[in-house]
């Protein structure tokens, strides 16, 4: 089982293996430095006691959170330079090219179907929960894969806060609308009605999984991941995890998410990582891993295989499949 | 063969293999230039390089009337070719890239998927064109026979860009390109029937 349990540091709090393997080099660098300024006696002693360079050790133990999974990450860059945000464009480079204006403050965020229904600012919504680091899985449903530290909020919290109605069984989320900022909202040959919606059923919302994202790699944004606020639901494809969210509502009946509703045969409502119910137009039982640039020489010369099998539920069952227990997950896609 | 001819083949069989080599190149000296997805920008260009090579093939005949250039008809045969190398590039990219060489998944999407169907019988259908693209078999088959078999070039091109279009999410705005330029090339061809039989087909 690939997520470990019983250790509850943040990954923020985790020592980066380059920095670590930085910070080598530069005792490395010092020693040499220190041993031959000892010959004039300049520097204390101290600092030429750095033991002298031997192989490389093994990387020191990686203490994970919780959820954590122990997978290399991927790069930052390809992170936040390869993203599915139509409000921006479609092709994958679009984003990180076109939300760099994007206005995300002030952020306000309106809620229905609570105690209190209305508009609130972000910061007034997250207040009271703690920002962690959780570094997850992310499947997309066209098949590629990627590990990224988010860094955000478990929505349980916020939820509790908002205290729901009794009747609640799903929680609706909706983007922002904003033509003209968004100029993907403009282009009439991307098929999608605006704002795009997505849902949850309560229980699922409730998961302690279930992540409200405000950045990536222990920062805020960028833009492109979905600034200032986004869903993050790793045993779910990846088109759940809706950006930019400006409003939440409790409601009964499942809401009519936007994927489900540019295609219905193609995209349901549940989106659950399923290796064994397929795409119509592709498998779902492997991935590409992305940030494989670096190996693409290697992969063609070895004539090896660039894809890795998908997990059930993205390799979450322990958390999750217990919600879907006795449902059709072919039906119910 | 007159002398322009002689000199303009191997510089057009060249510029063909541009694509392929810049590929190539930038794989060994420029592998980041692939992006964080360099396999699937991979099978995306090789796709895009196999319709446009199939655009090209069925350009020449217009170019001929238009231009009255009848000597551009003996490019025609090498790139069609190449269109079935970039095509045959295309299919090994989704058989190794995605598939892994495994039979019984590429038959299950054959049978199962559209998208593959017609990407799949876009390729295949260009087997017979290639196999009998010598003089030999232009004698064997008798031009009139010969001709009428590639005119499947026209159902590839069709079925190119239907796999193109089944391809994106919901941003047609690519596949609608290359379906106007097909469209066009057919209607001229449906034009210049009825206008000047006696030309050219």
């Amino acid at each position: 089982m690939l997520i470990k349990k019983g250790n509850e540091i943040p990954s923020s709090e985790i020592t980066d293996e380059s920095v670590w393997r930085n910070r080598r080099e530069f005792f490395k660098q010092l020693s040499t430095v220190a041993g031959a300024a000892a010959i004039g006696s300049i520097l204390p002693a101290c600092v030429s006691a750095e033991p002298s360079p031997k192989p490389a050790p093994a990387a020191p133990p990686v203490l994970l959170g919780k959820y954590d999974t122990d997978e290399p990450k991927t790069p930052e860059k390809d992170v936040t330079s390869y993203n599915n945000y139509y409000e921006f464009g479609t092709a994958k480079d679009d984003p990180s090219r076109n939300a760099g204006k994007f206005k995300t403050t002030p952020w306000t965020v309106q809620v229905d179907g609570v105690k209190k229904p209305g508009k609130l600012n972000l910061a007034d919504l997250l207040r009271g929960s703690t920002v962690e680091d959780r570094v997850y899985r992310m499947r997309c449903v066209e098949a590629w894969s990627m590990v990224i530290p988010w860094h955000g909020y478990p929505l349980a919290d916020i939820i509790k806060r908002l205290e729901p109605n009794s009747n609640a069984r799903y929680v609706e989320f909706r983007s922002i609308y904003a033509p003209d900022q968004m100029n993907g909202q403009r282009d009439p040959f991307i098929g999608l009605k605006w704002p795009y919606i997505e849902g949850l059923r309560m229980d699922e919302a409730l998961n302690p999984l279930t992540f409200f994202a405000v950045g990536v790699y222990g920062h805020l944004g960028p833009n492109q991941n979905g600034a200032p606020l986004r869903l993050v639901t790793p045993w779910k494809y990846g088109f759940k995890g809706i950006k930019a969210i400006t409003a939440i509502r409790f409601v009964e009946q499942p809401p009519r998410n936007t994927w489900q509703d540019q295609a219905p045969n193609e995209y349901g409502f549940y989106a659950n990582v399923n290796p064994t119910v397929d795409h119509p137009r592709w498998s779902q039982a492997s991935e590409q891993r992305i940030g494989s640039s670096a190996s693409l020489l290697g992969t063609l010369l070895s004539g090896s295989n660039p894809r890795q099998k998908t997990l059930m539920f993205n390799g979450y069952s322990d958390q999750v499949a217990s919600m879907y227990a006795g449902m059709d997950l072919k039906r119910n896609f | 063969m007159p002398a322009p001819i002689r000199i303009l083949k191997p510089v057009a069989f060249l510029l063909c293999l541009v694509p392929f080599g810049m590929l190539i190149w930038a794989i060994v000296y420029h592998p980041e230039s692939f992006g964080a997805n360099p396999f699937e920008l991979i099978t995306d260009r090789t796709g895009d390089w196999t319709l446009r090579f199939v655009l090209f093939t069925l350009a020449i005949t217009p170019l001929r009337v238009l231009t009255g250039w009848n000597a551009v008809i003996r490019f025609r045969r090498m790139i069609g070719l190449f269109a079935f190398f970039y095509g045959f590039i295309h299919f090994l990219t989704y058989v190794w890239f995605t598939k892994y060489f495994n039979l019984s998944e590429i038959t299950k999407d054959v049978v199962k998927r559209p998208f593959i169907t017609v990407g799949f019988a876009a390729f295949v259908l260009m087997i017979p064109l290639a196999v009998t693209s010598t003089k030999k078999w232009i004698a064997r088959l008798g031009g009139k026979r010969w001709q009428k078999l590639h005119m499947a070039i026209y159902i590839t091109g069709i079925l190119g860009v239907i796999h193109y279009f089944w391809r994106v999410k919901s941003d047609i705005t690519e596949p609608l390109i290359y379906a106007a330029l097909l469209s066009t090339l057919f209607a001229f061809r449906i034009w210049n029937k009825f206008h000047t039989p006696a030309v050219v087909r």
